[in-house]
């Protein structure tokens, strides 16, 4: 084997390459930790490692679980908490994109429903258009369920949205590459893409709220209280006692998604 | 000359090939970590498969709406008028809208406060989706022009003067009765209601019928005609054979009994 012999600089070709790769891998590992501040994840998120940098210091995700609770009963259709969301979360104003809206059932005589939700409500409704008789008639308020077992999550290749200790299920904008996946995956439409970022958003149950201690928007300015907001697991919660109280469905059960929106008084109908 | 492969001879003594791609494996897998430590964002699976820092930078969004506490410690009067009103559920920011900015600068930013109709005929306007009871008016109807708060303090809305009629507040079953065989009977034809109802509905609630012989005084086979309505045939059925397990507002609605 002639190339086994020693050259006569006394080094061989392949011992060189050997010996580059010896010397250069650990150098390009501690430049990698040394630059490591600098990645861009760090760029977006001043907090990343600051405990108190929040403004929350003592807020502790584990000791919480949220979920809301919707009395269709109570709804009046006024719009109030669409067009709270929108000014709270900087949601575009555009009539496609909400982060919660409220739909208009209408049961006609033949059993059918027609749903309409003209700008989410925010404007009122125009008088429902009746043509044969009108078995009854009633609004329910959506948003994102915040579901226990979330599809959105599960399908998301990144990574970028999420369920918190906390139970809110949160999107990852800087993260987000704008696939559009959580939105086909979502079973009740509550996700769009945002038309200037191009990444997924939702409802976020007023994060930025709630771990103030604050309810989110919607809550605050629903005028019937047909919105409550509270802990799932916590005995004296407004949430618990709202179902305590009330008859309680979830929207599309066989899914299994586990939706932590509550729903009383919620009509056969409604999809 | 091949030679057995022996490992335990060190690198040198591995046969060629096993060597070339042990770099090769070693580069490969350097490669990995090294992009890996740069892609992956530092506090990815902290928490779980997704940016912990996220969450942080979620949480410090700014708040738009104060809530009603942050109203209440500046506007004492206001918020103890609307807590014995009927819009005492309804927050501040519900009309004058999203005022965080209002509560860390008080004279730079005012709420608004909506003064025509439009406003209020958001909730207020008849809609047969709204439930039962909750107060609605025809805005085509209902004192035209006039700005709501002329007769309505938006904080204490009651108006001065009870409503004279019943369709005022149950405008829903006034119009539904108006078109249907009882349109000619008066609401307290079969409702008798306490003068203070129209004050405080809630405690002091109307009568209604309770049994079927009510209903039969008109439409019983051997009722006589209603005397203060000569002219009309109501129609007639055997109380002891029509339905006699249920009362009869359990099949016909009274308010449109012959709805279909």
């Amino acid at each position: 084997m002639a190339d086994e012999r020693p050259t006569p600089g006394g080094i061989d070709r392949r011992a060189f390459v050997g010996a580059c790769v010896a010397v250069a891998a650990p150098l390009v590992l501690s430049a990698a930790q040394q630059a490591a501040p600098a990645a861009p994840d760090t760029a977006h998120a001043a907090p990343d490692s600051a405990q108190g940098a929040t403004g929350t210091p003592r807020y502790d995700p584990r000791t919480h679980y949220y979920g809301m609770g919707v009395d269709v009963s109570k709804c009046i259709g006024c719009g109030q908490c669409a067009a709270a969301c929108k000014a709270e979360n900087n949601v575009p104003l555009d009539p496609h994109h909400f982060r919660t809206w409220v739909e208009r059932y209408v049961i006609h005589e033949n059993a059918e429903a027609t749903v309409d939700s003209p700008n989410g409500g925010i404007d009122g409704f125009p008088a429902p258009v009746a043509e044969g008789g009108v078995v009854r008639s009633f609004f329910v308020p959506k948003l994102c369920n915040h579901c226990a077992n979330p599809p959105c999550v599960q399908v998301c290749p990144v990574g970028a949205t999420f369920s918190t200790e906390d139970g809110v299920v949160l999107v990852d904008e800087s993260y987000c590459i704008g696939c559009r996946y959580c939105i086909q995956a979502c079973p009740y439409g509550a996700r769009f893409l945002h038309p200037v970022s191009h990444t997924a958003q939702k409802c976020t149950f007023c994060y930025h709220r709630v771990v103030q201690g604050m309810v989110p928007a919607c809550v605050e300015v629903c005028p019937t209280g047909a919105r409550v907001f509270g802990e799932v697991h916590r005995p004296s919660s407004p949430l618990t006692r709202f179902r305590r109280f009330n008859a309680i469905q979830v929207l599309k059960p066989h899914l299994n998604t586990e939706p932590k929106v509550f729903y009383a008084n919620l009509d056969g109908q409604v999809r | 000359m091949a030679r057995p492969f022996a490992p335990w001879r060190g690198f040198a003594a591995m046969p060629q090939q096993v060597r070339r791609l042990a770099v090769v494996i070693v580069l490969l897998v350097a490669a990995y970590f090294t992009a890996r430590h740069f892609l992956v964002p530092r506090t990815f699976g902290e928490k779980g498969h997704y940016r912990a820092a996220a969450v942080d930078s979620i949480a410090v969004l700014p708040i738009h709406y104060a809530g009603r506490e942050a109203c209440a410690m500046c506007h004492p009067a206001e918020v103890a008028k609307k807590a014995g009103s009927f819009h005492r559920g309804v927050s501040c920011e519900a009309c004058h809208g999203p005022e965080a900015a209002h509560t860390t600068d008080p004279i730079g930013h005012k709420p608004t406060a909506p003064r025509d109709r439009a406003f209020c005929v958001r909730c207020h306007a008849y809609d047969p989706a709204r439930p039962t009871g909750f107060p609605q008016i025809d805005p085509v109807l209902h004192n035209p022009v006039r700005n709501c708060f002329t007769c309505h303090n938006p904080h204490d809305p009651t108006p001065p003067r009870p409503p004279e009629t019943c369709a005022a507040c149950h405008g829903e079953i006034a119009r539904t009765k108006a078109v249907s065989p009882h349109a000619q009977l008066a609401c307290t034809e079969c409702h008798t209601a306490d003068p203070r109802h129209a004050q405080a509905p809630r405690q002091f609630l109307p009568s209604k019928p309770a049994s079927r012989e009510f209903c039969g005084r008109c439409h019983a086979s051997d009722a006589p005609p209603p005397a203060h309505l000569p002219d009309a045939r109501p129609p007639k059925v055997d109380l002891a054979t029509h339905g006699p397990r249920y009362v009869c507002w359990q099949c016909h609605y009274p308010h449109y009994p012959e709805a279909r």
